[in-house]
């Protein structure tokens, strides 16, 4: 049944093209190359019977007498509750020495958008214990948020140490272009977090081919889209989908397609979208979080991969000098949780402190400037160095109510009621007595 | 639908959702749609070139699976969609399928090749004749109506007929559903038979109508910084580009909520599938204060969301356009909100990179600018044979990359459009919502409808709208002035003139989207509160110090600012119009 070929006519990059018939659109292929090498590819083109492939594992080193198979379906990745506590590289093959899942159901990757109408309005909020996220943006079940960061930033520290706080019953790790050492990292702090035997795994290294990457954040989502039909609450991390782009970039390139914008393709937006998209919270089943490493090239945000991303996701948390920086960090679904699920008092801290912190930076940009420093100058910079000392230092690990009282407490400290610009009522209730 | 033309073909190329097809048999027809037969599903498709025998389609599904010789059957009709009474108040993907129809085993996916027909087929409606036989009617012109919600759904004559007809029969009043015969005509000799339901190309605009004029009247948002500062006409048309993040949805949530308008369109074009969830949840449970109806009902949602089929994405827009043509076709005013006319854009970059036509900038495709115009075109107000007027006001959002104006769709936009609401990173950072730039944006509409605008809202108005405006712009140079020399170097009037456009700013173009009474201030209150407002601006305050100004405004500033959250029609509005009073006059205005 299945069709074998060994005629490679063209390699470019890490594509190849051959005459073939009837193979169909997104088929996979495996390839064995003449070292015995067995790798997979997909159909990414056909023209009339000549067809062009994408090699996962890269087209180095490939003879043009490899044999090459097509399938008869597109990638799939196996199913099972068995995944559980378990790690596959990225084309799905176990790393951590245990055997294959058996039994498990094939489920196609990359399927169908969730109809609209079988969506719920997101409204279960996700402590992190971490206040700049938990006060300032909290998020909320079912979002999808990318971390974006500088190049050497704490952003994996902080993608495992949100998913040892937040309540979830399956956490699904997608790593694209890790290092090894960053690998490790999260496998030892899952593993102290007692969480590893509820995650599961799709690791591809920076040692790994280029194309491969393109398939980690598709099986990973698959699988969680799984779990959530079964009525599971699933965390997905992905870090980092630069890495992800930069694969689309280096296909695209290869096919000569005209690039739009620094050589990412035009579609950069739809295939940054068509996975984030996956998020969600379903009517009647569980829900999809992700949560994304978003590393932004030079730390410039108007890069291509940030700029779609933004405007995809639902937020942001901008972090840079080992902190989440609450200015340009913007959780979009704020609004559908602070005081409606968290403390009536919750909208009002976050917007004064805030405010008064966006202020405190201003005195002491003057300062710096050297002009004068007044009374009133005084207390902002008090209050600037509590305000990082106490919120801003990620070590800092605090539920949210303590958090808000810690802010009460600050802001009491710093300044009279009367200038923290917060509604009567609500001073009333929760002003610190002296 | 699928077999009324007789031509086929087979596939012989598929590259991502473009293939290309051998004709076996017969013509072909630019821009008509095909179906490639993959198993037992039939994929929905557009052909978008024609090359000799072979044609380039864009396939409106995802196209896994499709394998060279499949066969490919063509329909002779452009996309269309379906206009009948009961589309009011449907969600519809990019292709007129209603959502809440295309459920499937599992249901929660949209699995490909499903199209369900737009309206009920066997539902009835009460039909009222409008014509008796032997009327001349010309195409679009009025048959009869039927009530749908609150409004009167007129039933249109045939929109693509050539001529005049003659009314051969009506069917009397009564209960039919959209597939009955409700009317003969006859013309040059043939009959027409007419239903209710009767399809139209929405590549194609529908001009059953006498003429278009010239849009006078102004569009009410109730949002302080649009109508007063940068007003939209009815028939008119605006773009609101910004950054992410910089409130472009809530804004067009916003518009569709609040504007004064019969029937809203809302087309969510390649954005987020959340936004959408939060208005199909909303709008049932909110009243249209102008019918006392659900705001759903004059309400319809398009939905092709960013993990949709891009050239369904394509579609979409001009699928949102074409509906809200057919309802102006009844004298209707209609708003249109497209919501990112930039995934629009893109969608068609990435089928003009598929056909290899030559890039132009960003690799926009070279028509891009025709296509942008032909749009916004399709708007306007315009006077039907039977002198009633109906218009289409179209607003559209622009996704710039890398939040910069200078790229092609915001360029190509801003040829066309008549009101430019810019929003600027530097107040959402801020939280100045809505966070339109009062220095960037403009609108052409305010010269063009000073006469109405002056005589509903004040002789003086347009006036002290200029006036304000360049107030604003004095008081933002002051404002960089200190930044640089500090306070101590600016002098008291020049402080006075930036306290003043401090106060314009924080009380009157900022509004709070999630206050029950900020959220919407009607025009009589717009007309109020900024009367109010520019007694503070014309008057000439004389201080003795910048100490003394700057309590002047706190004080003014704080009781603006809550006056913006109570009813006019509480006490306590007047109470607060009193204090204001009190103050300009302390500080030596004059209030008559
Ligand atoms: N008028 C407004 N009032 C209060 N908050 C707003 C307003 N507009 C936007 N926001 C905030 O900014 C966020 C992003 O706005 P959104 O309209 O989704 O941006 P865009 O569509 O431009 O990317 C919202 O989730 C909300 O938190
Ligand atoms: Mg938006």
């Amino acid at each position: 049944m299945f069709k074998e070929y060994t005629r490679i006519k063209n390699i470019i990059g890490d594509i190849i093209e051959l005459e073939a018939d009837g193979v169909s659109y997104r088929e996979l292929a495996s390839i064995t190359n003449t070292n015995g090498e067995v790798s997979l590819a997909q159909v990414i083109r056909i023209e009339g019977s000549k067809v062009s492939l994408q090699v996962f594992s890269g087209a180095k080193g490939l003879s043009n007498i490899a044999k090459v198979r097509f399938l008869g379906h597109p990638m799939r990745v196996g199913y099972s509750e068995n995944l559980l506590g378990r790690i596959f590289t990225g084309s799905g093959v176990p790393m951590d020495g245990k055997p294959e899942i058996e039994n498990a159901e094939d489920i196609n990757i990359g399927g169908p958008s969730v109809n609209p109408v079988k969506r719920v309005v997101p409204h279960n909020f996700i402590e992190t214990r971490i206040p700049m996220i938990d006060i300032f943006n909290p998020l909320v079940e079912s979002q999808k948020l990318p971390i974006f960061s500088t190049p050497g930033e704490p952003y994996n520290e902080l993608l495992s140490r949100i998913a040892l706080q937040a309540d979830a019953d399956v956490v699904i790790l997608g790593g694209i272009g890790l290092k090894f050492d960053e690998f490790i990292g999260f496998r030892r702090k899952f593993e102290e977090g007692g969480i590893m035997d509820r995650t599961v795994m799709f690791i591809h290294t920076a040692a790994d081919p280029v194309v491969e990457r393109l398939l980690v954040p598709d099986m990973a989502l698959a699988v969680a889209e799984k779990f959530g039909i079964e009525g599971k609450r699933v965390l997905v991390l992905l870090s980092d989908l630069t890495a992800f782009a930069d694969a689309l970039k280096e296909i695209s390139v290869a096919m000569e397609q005209v690039p739009s914008n620094l050589g990412y393709p035009g579609s950069l937006y739809s295939d940054l979208a068509s996975r984030y998209e996956k998020a969600v919270d379903f009517d009647g089943a569980g829900s999809i979080t992700i949560l994304a490493v978003t590393t932004m090239p030079g730390g410039d945000v108007t890069h291509p991969v940030p700029d779609n991303t933004g405007y995809i996701t639902e937020g942001q948390y901008y972090l840079n000098n080992g902190v989440i920086n609450p200015f340009g960090s913007l959780s979009r679904l704020k609004q559908l949780v602070i005081g409606k699920v968290t403390r009536k008092d919750h909208g009002a801290v976050m917007n004064s402190m805030i405010r008064l912190y966006a202020k405190a930076l201003e005195s002491k940009k003057k300062i710096s400037m050297g002009f004068e420093k007044t009374e009133e100058d005084e207390k902002f910079l008090k209050y600037a160095d509590l305000f990082q000392e106490r919120f801003m230092d990620l070590s800092v690990d605090v539920s949210l109510n303590d958090a808000l009282d810690m802010g009460w407490k600050t802001m009491a400290e710093c300044f009279s009621a009367k200038e923290v610009g917060i509604k009567k009522e609500i001073l009333d209730k929760h002003w610190p007595e002296k | 639908m699928i077999d009324s033309s007789s031509t086929t073909g087979h596939v012989v190329g598929i590259n991502g959702n473009m293939v290309t097809v051998q004709i076996d048999e017969g013509s072909v027809v630019q821009n008509e749609v095909a179906f490639v037969l993959v198993g037992e599903m039939n994929l929905k498709s557009e052909v978008i070139k024609v090359l000799g025998q072979q044609c380039y389609m864009q396939v409106f599904e995802d196209t896994t699976g499709i394998t060279v010789g499949m066969k490919v059957n063509f329909t002779g009709e452009m996309l269309a969609v379906g206009v009948a009474p009961g589309i009011l108040g449907e969600i519809y993907d990019g292709l007129q399928n209603p959502l809440e129809l295309l459920d499937n085993k599992d249901g929660f996916f949209l699995q490909r090749g499903q199209y369900q027909e737009p309206v009920n087929h066997e539902k009835t409606w009460e039909f009222t004749p409008l014509v008796k036989e032997g009327d001349k009617i010309r195409a679009g012109q009025w048959l009869g109506e039927v009530p749908e919600h609150h409004l009167s759904h007129k039933i249109l004559a045939p929109l693509g007929m050539l001529g005049v007809a003659k009314v051969k029969k009506i069917s009397s009043k009564g209960e039919y559903t959209v597939k009955d015969v409700i009317a003969e005509l006859e013309l040059e000799g043939k009959i027409i038979k007419v239903t209710m339901l009767q399809e139209w190309p929405v590549k194609k605009a529908i001009k059953a109508y006498k003429e278009r004029i010239f849009p006078e009247e102004l569009l009410t948002t109730k949002q302080r910084l649009i109508d007063t500062m940068f007003p939209v006409s009815r028939g008119g048309t605006a773009c609101i580009p910004g950054p992410f993040g910089a409130g472009k949805t809530v804004l067009q949530h916003l518009l569709s909520k609040f504007s004064n308008a019969d029937v809203v369109i809302v087309v969510a074009c390649g954005e987020r599938a959340g936004e959408v969830v939060e208005l199909i949840n909303e709008f049932p449970e909110m009243e249209d204060p102008q019918t006392g109806g659900s705001l759903m009902d004059r309400t319809i949602i398009i939905c092709n969301t960013s993990s949709m089929p891009v050239a369904a994405r394509e579609a979409s827009v001009y699928t949102g356009i074409t509906l809200a043509e057919y309802y102006r076709q009844m004298g209707l005013d209609v708003l249109v909100l497209a919501d990112s006319t930039s995934r629009w854009a893109q969608a068609m970059r990435e089928m003009s990179g598929r056909l290899e036509e030559i890039p132009g900038e960003e690799a926009f495709p070279a028509y891009l600018e025709s296509r942008i115009a032909g749009l916004y075109e399709r708007a306007g107000l315009v006077k039907l044979h039977n002198n009633e007027k109906g218009a289409v006001t179209l607003i559209g959002t622009v996704s710039p990359a890398g939040g910069n104006f200078e790229e092609p769709v915001t360029q190509a936009t801003l040829k066309v459009v008549g009101a430019f609401l810019g929003l600027s990173r530097k107040r959402s950072d801020e939280r100045k919502y809505p966070a339109i730039d009062p220095l960037d944006s403009y609108s052409l509409y305010i010269d063009q409808m000073a006469d109405s605008l002056n005589e509903q809202m004040d002789p003086d108005w347009t006036k002290m709208v200029k006036k304000t405006k360049e107030l604003l712009s004095t008081g933002a140079e002051v404002g960089k002035m200190m930044t640089v020399v500090g306070e101590e170097g600016v002098n008291v009037d020049d402080l006075t003139k930036y306290l003043k456009s401090e106060l314009v700013d924080f009380t009157y173009l900022q509004q709070n989207a999630f206050d029950d009474v900020d959220c919407a201030a009607d025009l009589s209150r717009q007309a109020k509160d900024f009367k109010l407002l520019y007694k503070v601006l014309s008057t000439p305050f004389d201080f003795d110090d910048k100490k003394e100004a700057r309590k002047f405004f706190t004080d003014l500033q704080d009781k603006f600012y809550q006056k913006n959250y109570v009813e006019t029609d509480n006490d306590k509005y007047s109470e607060l119009t009193g204090e204001i009073e009190e103050i300009i006059v302390s500080g030596g205005g004059k209030i008559v």
